[in-house]
């Protein structure tokens, strides 16, 4: 097993029960990256992020460097956090809003300062009540330390943070539906082009658009140097990152871990990490990174936990979320239960995607009730090509975002895989692993 | 004018709130979010009354409001019961905790029981897979939950054993923000400006040294 002794870098205080305190944040270096980003030019602080090569943690995984570079182009207006977490099984964020709160501030603080933007606003997923909490009271208590307002640690920078809450609907992390959303209205993805807020972004004024993970490593960044950071992971993919996993294994949870140099085998089963597969069971198959992702098997266990390792064997890293399925695992009925997902998260938007969605998800569905017809595979692949031509990966794009084009992952993932058990499905009328419900 | 149906000092929060935006548009979640907590739902007055002080029509908040699954426009139960049952949480036996609450709750996921208590929903990925399957009351979490787990839960909502880790619905964050803006417009549009001077300064720089 390679688990690396490799420092923790966003998860270092959840040792203890009070790692959301100004405090216990003060107690552990807290707020001396902002302290020492303040020392230096704005320019010299986003040099030390390009440095690093930190890829994006949201999901798209852009290097946050280049994503500040196309922004200091032009006087950038807003910095606008995204933390509407929703992408099935990835909760990593959620322990960050919840646990370190202090952390998130000072990324915050210290790319505002190294982007000169004066006004932010923390975007926090609606259903993330305590999270909203944890974070409104930090700032609180930053403003009260003079982190936050006006000339902070009399630097002569002020800033202002502004912490609001979303009230559920997935595709707000989209970013551009994320900044339609902060703007008071229905959550509809944006046209591209432009691809980027930076160009045209909240109020049609350039917007940097970062993730929640993303900005928590900043202070440890600032504080250790780029060199310390790119010193862990190997190739693109520098640092640690957090990985949450779920589904079939003992301990399902967030773990920190060095990129690159931790495989998916060491993740699921080191004692550690995930502990293996309870039951006595196999591994049947993963999802690598969110529902997006097409699946990988135990044939790709040893891959490492690199975004161009596993983007070279098919699948992406995605949101870092890891759900395992053991061999007792249904999977006609967990390609519909993700495809179930797409179906109500749709914004509506595009004819594919909105119809497209719901006619896989009453396909697939007749297959697990038995009721399964001749020529329902070809059907799905069939109205899958339409959303994604060619069903290749990554998948080409027919509608205004990503959500769409991505719902044919699990489903053909799951038919190359398994096509035997969804024919059984089909030949005997019956799930072969038992009814089950399913709402 | 209508009769006034927020309370003033909701209505002064919500006007601290509209204050802490570039444009009052951006205050409509928040301030729904504020009418659940006074109403328990989304009420057509209250909607009415956010239209005026964000400065669009009624039905443009109702057709914003009816986009998130959060805002609710019919009326809720006390306790809003909210499954999950994406990947994760169905691994670990959420549809089978569903129909166990179904049955506990008498209620089909959905509709609200005859009293009023409780709403039952199932929701898409909330989150918290590392203690599947898991449930919100309220947006509140519980996780790991057995069969056993959720008829206490129930129980002891019904006797005001969590009145203090679940409030009444819609009451989302009980942590309020200490003030409003701390910077002012002017010194936002002054360092802007000094910014981009800055950068039109270096960049023209960079010009005339590429042409020379």
């Amino acid at each position: 097993m390679a688990v690396t002794d490799a420092p923790r870098i966003v998860t270092s205080r959840l040792a203890y029960d009070d790692s959301h305190t100004l405090e216990r944040y003060l107690a552990t270096g807290g707020y001396e990256g902002l302290r020492k980003a303040l020392t230096m030019t704005p320019e010299a602080v986003a040099a030390e992020v390009d440095a690093v090569s930190l890829l994006g943690r949201g999901g798209a995984g852009f290097p946050a460097g280049r994503k500040w570079s196309m922004l200091r182009k032009a006087p950038t207006s807003y910095l606008v956090v995204n933390g509407d977490e929703s992408e099935p099984a990835t909760f990593k964020d959620h322990l960050l809003v919840e646990r370190d709160p202090h952390q998130l501030v000072e990324g915050v603080l210290i790319a505002c300062y190294a982007l000169q933007v004066t006004t932010a606003f923390i975007y926090i997923r609606g259903e993330f009540a305590l999270g909203l909490e944890r974070v409104t009271g930090a700032l609180n208590d930053a403003y009260g330390h003079g982190a936050v307002g006006r000339d902070i640690f009399g630097s002569g920078f002020s800033i202002d943070v502004v912490v609001h809450p979303g009230a559920g609907a997935y595709i707000c992390g989209e970013e551009t539906a994320l900044l339609e959303s902060l703007e008071g209205k229905r959550g509809f993805p944006r046209i591209k082009p432009p691809y980027f807020p930076a160009a045209i972004g909240l109020y049609g004024e350039p917007t940097v658009v970062n993730n929640v993970e993303t900005l928590s490593n900043l202070p440890w960044v600032l504080v250790n140097g780029a060199a310390a950071f790119t010193a862990l992971g190997e190739g693109r993919s520098t640092g640690t990152r957090l990985f949450a996993l779920a589904g079939h294994v003992r301990n399902p949870g967030v773990y920190e871990v060095e990129m690159v140099k931790t495989t998916f085998r060491d993740l699921i089963h080191a004692p550690v990490l995930g502990g293996g597969i309870p039951g006595g069971r196999e591994l049947k198959a993963f999802i690598p990174g969110g529902a997006s992702a097409p699946w990988f098997g135990p044939d790709q266990v040893d891959l490492p936990l690199g975004q161009d390792e596993v983007g070279a064997a098919g699948s992406m890293l995605g949101s870092g979320s890891v759900v395992v399925m053991d061999d007792a695992t249904c999977v006609v009925r967990a390609a519909w239960r993700i495809t179930r997902f797409f179906w109500r998260e749709s914004c509506g938007q595009c004819t594919p995607c909105r119809e497209g969605s719901g006619w896989l998800e009453k396909i697939l569905r007749r297959i697990e009730d038995g009721e399964g017809r001749h020529g329902d595979l070809d059907l799905l692949m069939d109205i899958s090509d339409n959303l994604a031509p060619g069903v290749s990966w990554p998948p080409q794009q027919t509608t205004i975002c990503v959500l769409g084009p991505s719902i044919p992952s699990s489903i053909a993932s799951a038919i190359r895989m398994f096509r035997d058990e969804f024919l059984v499905h089909i030949k005997d009328g019956a799930c072969p692993f038992g009814s089950a419900p399913h709402g | 004018m209508t009769q006034a149906h927020l309370a003033p000092e909701v209505m002064a929060r919500a006007r601290e709130i509209v204050a802490l935006y570039p444009h009052p548009r951006s205050a409509l979640i928040p301030l729904c979010h504020l009418a659940q907590e006074h109403d328990g739902w989304l009420r057509p007055e209250a909607m009415v009354e956010i239209a005026e002080l964000v400065g669009i029509t009624p039905a443009e908040v109702l057709g914003t409001a009816t986009f998130y699954d959060m805002l609710h426009t019919d009326e809720v139960g006390r306790y809003v019961v909210t499954v999950c049952t994406n990947i994760a949480c169905m691994l670990r036996g959420a549809y089978e905790l569903l129909e166990h609450a179904e049955q506990s709750l008498g209620i089909r996921t959905g509709s609200t029981s005859a009293d009023g208590s409780f709403t039952l929903e199932d929701a898409e990925c909330l989150a918290d897979c590392g203690r599947a399957p898991c449930l919100q009351v309220n947006h509140r979490f519980f996780g790991d939950v057995t069969h056993e787990d959720f008829d206490r839960i129930v129980d002891d909502l019904r006797a005001g054993r969590l009145a203090d880790e679940v409030p009444p619905h819609g009451t989302l964050v009980r942590v309020r923000r200490d003030g409003g803006l701390r910077v002012d417009a002017e010194t936002v549009g002054s360092e802007r400006r000094a910014t981009a001077a800055a950068m039109a300064e270096r960049a023209a720089g960079t010009e005339s040294k590429g042409a020379g």
